[in-house]
């Protein structure tokens, strides 16, 4: 992945080049001050250049990532500073008996799949409108990058009054087709409900960025790939599956990726689309809490630090499983389909 | 293209085969687009635009407006009342919010560009021992969610005695692994070595040579860079609602969630602050759309 350069030969040793060559004088007696300065700069200044981004990872970034395994392990809670000490291993024994932790892994991963399985197959059907030639072709990705950079606190705030269940546009619209006519429906009432409308409000952020990773892999497939394809006779829709989705597997699977760490995270459209945001309950009876709500309820509103901890860690690697399978079913779908 | 039939059908037939012909064998971003592409994405634009559209409709609007069926699309003449409202609010501190906002997301984007520009240039350009691991250590950094360590973060801001403070939202976004990696790799393609070595020949520092080599061929890198960094640190809720939710010093993502608690919510009073606070945005894509979609399709082909 490095440089084509040669091995990093330890450096300073070669640094007599052209007229600068005062490295071998150094050995011999006091260096002046042009030669100590040139000295350092050839030296250290790479490291100088390079420090800020590990002095800050290592504190901000690692630190508290290792920090949160030892926290884990301990009584921390932020209303009894007096108790503290080891807890072994009681914070993760809690987290299996924990009912509220099992019901948010279950909301989590139904709102992760209503999310992220139409989030990119409309990313595809979206990129490959764009992957035509068109007019004004760049006011058509900006346009679709609009939902990217609108914050997720306002977009979640417009789609609860979308969703709310007297006078919100959703209800007003099913109606016009019929559904829900006798009673609306109350969007917040039960999982199967909440679930949709948190994931139409991810699905809405998210397939616009997609489709733009998409398009840029399509138009890196080479051109005479389609012309193989012309003996085929394969149509616009067939040539998207056959050639397409095979050609750019690589990329779906890094968004599938994303999407995992991101939809196994999802914290703002859970957290207001409750009307009682501050509760972080995710509903009256925590029908769409996910975790990283519950982790933020039992550390800042429980108090309770290191279960909280002990949740990140279980999230971490409830995240890394889930990643590796969806990366293993992505690669079989995406490459040996045969519609 | 043998495949074509001759014998005449009826017209709309005829059409879908003719461009069928077109297509085989040519590469989609060769074909023109036809109608039906053009009817999609305009589909595709209204869905992503409505939402905004509709927010800045009850924004301006009275309480009235949402009661409505069917549902009101046409803009009221109220923005200012209820931005008065919001900016009057006593516990949310919606102005003292954006000033924050700006403040963090202008930090962290300058900070963001300045460093990671400088170790992107390191990492590409200059030799030293180690360069290889440390490299390879900023691109594992690239797959950790370091959400998972707010926990821990959250201790370690409280040793500091950051909590509650904006250098607890600034520092930890001064420089990232992605920026670093971002930066090297664009320095890599387009800054010449032989520039580079030229310079040091006339006795040019480091620095010097960042500041008169490096710096002027990256701009269009910086933009991308600036533009998501601005976007990503304007929008972030999580961090900033542990750390400074409750406080005076909330940012505006923090502000509008306080409009939203309490026990009955006052929407045009939220979407007016949420709009406020998303116009920001807009102008960013505005005048920086270009950049910031050619910085996503570089970080898909590149990752």
């Amino acid at each position: 992945m490095s440089t084509t350069r040669a091995a990093p030969t330890p450096s300073g040793r070669h640094t007599t080049n052209g007229r600068n060559g005062h490295g071998d004088d150094m050995a011999r007696g006091r260096s002046s001050w042009p030669d100590r300065l040139y000295r350092f700069d050839t030296r250290y200044m790479p490291y100088v250049l390079i420090a800020p981004f590990f002095l800050i990872f290592l504190v901000f970034g690692l630190f508290p990532l290792v920090f949160n395994g030892v926290i884990a392990l301990r009584n921390y809670r932020l209303d009894d500073p007096t108790l503290t000490g080891w807890a072994g291993l009681a914070n993760f024994r809690q987290l299996f008996g924990d009912e509220d932790f099992w019901n948010a892994l279950y909301n989590t991963f139904g709102i992760f799949l209503l999310s992220s399985v139409p989030q990119l197959l409309l990313a595809l059907i979206v990129a490959s409108l764009l992957n035509r030639r068109l007019r004004a072709q760049t006011w058509w990705r900006v346009g679709v990058l609009l939902p990217y950079v609108t914050p997720i606190v306002a977009s979640t705030m417009v789609f609860s009054v979308f969703f709310s269940r007297d006078f919100g546009m959703a209800n007003w619209v099913l109606g016009l087709f019929g559904i829900g006519d006798r009673e609306p429906i109350n969007w917040r009432a039960d999982k199967m409900h909440a679930w949709i409308a948190i994931a139409t409000m991810v699905n809405w952020k998210w397939i616009g960025y997609n489709a733009l990773l998409y398009l840029a892999a399509m138009q890196s497939i080479p051109r005479d790939v389609y012309e193989a394809a012309a003996v085929d006779g394969a149509g616009p829709w067939r040539q998207l599956w056959r050639i397409t989705v095979p050609m750019i597997q690589p990329v779906i699977v890094f968004t599938v990726i994303l999407s995992t760490i991101g939809g196994f995270q999802l914290f703002i459209e859970p957290m207001l689309f409750d009307l009682n945001a501050q509760a972080a309950t995710g509903g009256p009876n925590g029908e769409w809490q996910t975790i990283a709500q519950l982790i933020y309820k039992v550390g800042w509103k429980d108090l309770n630090l290191g279960y909280a901890a002990a949740m990140s860690w279980a999230l971490f690697l409830i995240i890394l499983v889930v990643a590796g399978i969806n990366t293993l079913l992505t690669n079989r779908l995406s490459g040996g389909r045969s519609r | 293209m043998s495949a074509v039939d001759t014998t005449p059908r009826q017209p709309a037939a005829t059409t879908t085969r003719r461009r069928r012909a077109a297509l085989m064998g040519r590469a989609p971003q060769d074909t023109p687009a036809g109608v039906g592409t053009y009817l999609l994405l305009a589909t595709t634009m209204l869905f992503a635009a409505f939402p905004l559209y509709w927010m800045f409709v009850i924004a301006t609007s009275d309480d009235e407006a949402l009661a409505q069926l069917p549902p009101a699309v046409v803009p009221g003449d109220r923005f200012l009342v209820n931005l008065e409202e919001v900016f009057s609010l006593q516990d949310v501190y919606f102005a003292a919010s954006l000033i924050n906002s700006v403040i963090v997301s202008t930090v962290v984007t300058v900070s963001m560009l300045f460093f990671c520009s400088l170790a992107g240039f390191a990492f590409a350009k200059l030799r030293f021992a180690g360069s290889r691991w440390l490299m390879l250590f900023v691109v594992l950094t690239l797959t950790v969610p370091n959400q998972l360590g707010v926990v821990a973060l959250y201790i370690v801001m409280g040793r500091l005695g950051w909590n509650g403070t904006l250098l607890a939202v600034i520092v930890p976004g001064l420089v990232t692994a992605f920026g670093v990696f971002y930066m090297r790799q664009f320095i890599l393609n387009t800054v010449p070595d032989e520039l580079i070595e030229s310079a040091r020949m006339d006795g040019a520092t480091t620095m010097r040579v960042y500041r008169s080599i490096v710096l002027p061929a990256i701009r269009p890198a910086l933009a991308v860079l600036g533009l998501l960094t601005f976007v990503a640190t304007w929008n972030d809720f999580q961090w900033p609602l542990i750390t400074l939710g409750g406080t005076e010093y909330p940012t505006s993502m923090v502000a509008i969630s306080d409009l939203a608690s309490g026990n009955y919510v006052i929407y045009r009073r939220v979407l007016a602050g949420a709009f406020v606070a998303t116009i920001p945005l807009l102008i960013m894509l505005f005048i920086g759309g270009r950049q910031i979609v050619r910085g996503i399709m570089e970080g898909a082909v590149k990752s």
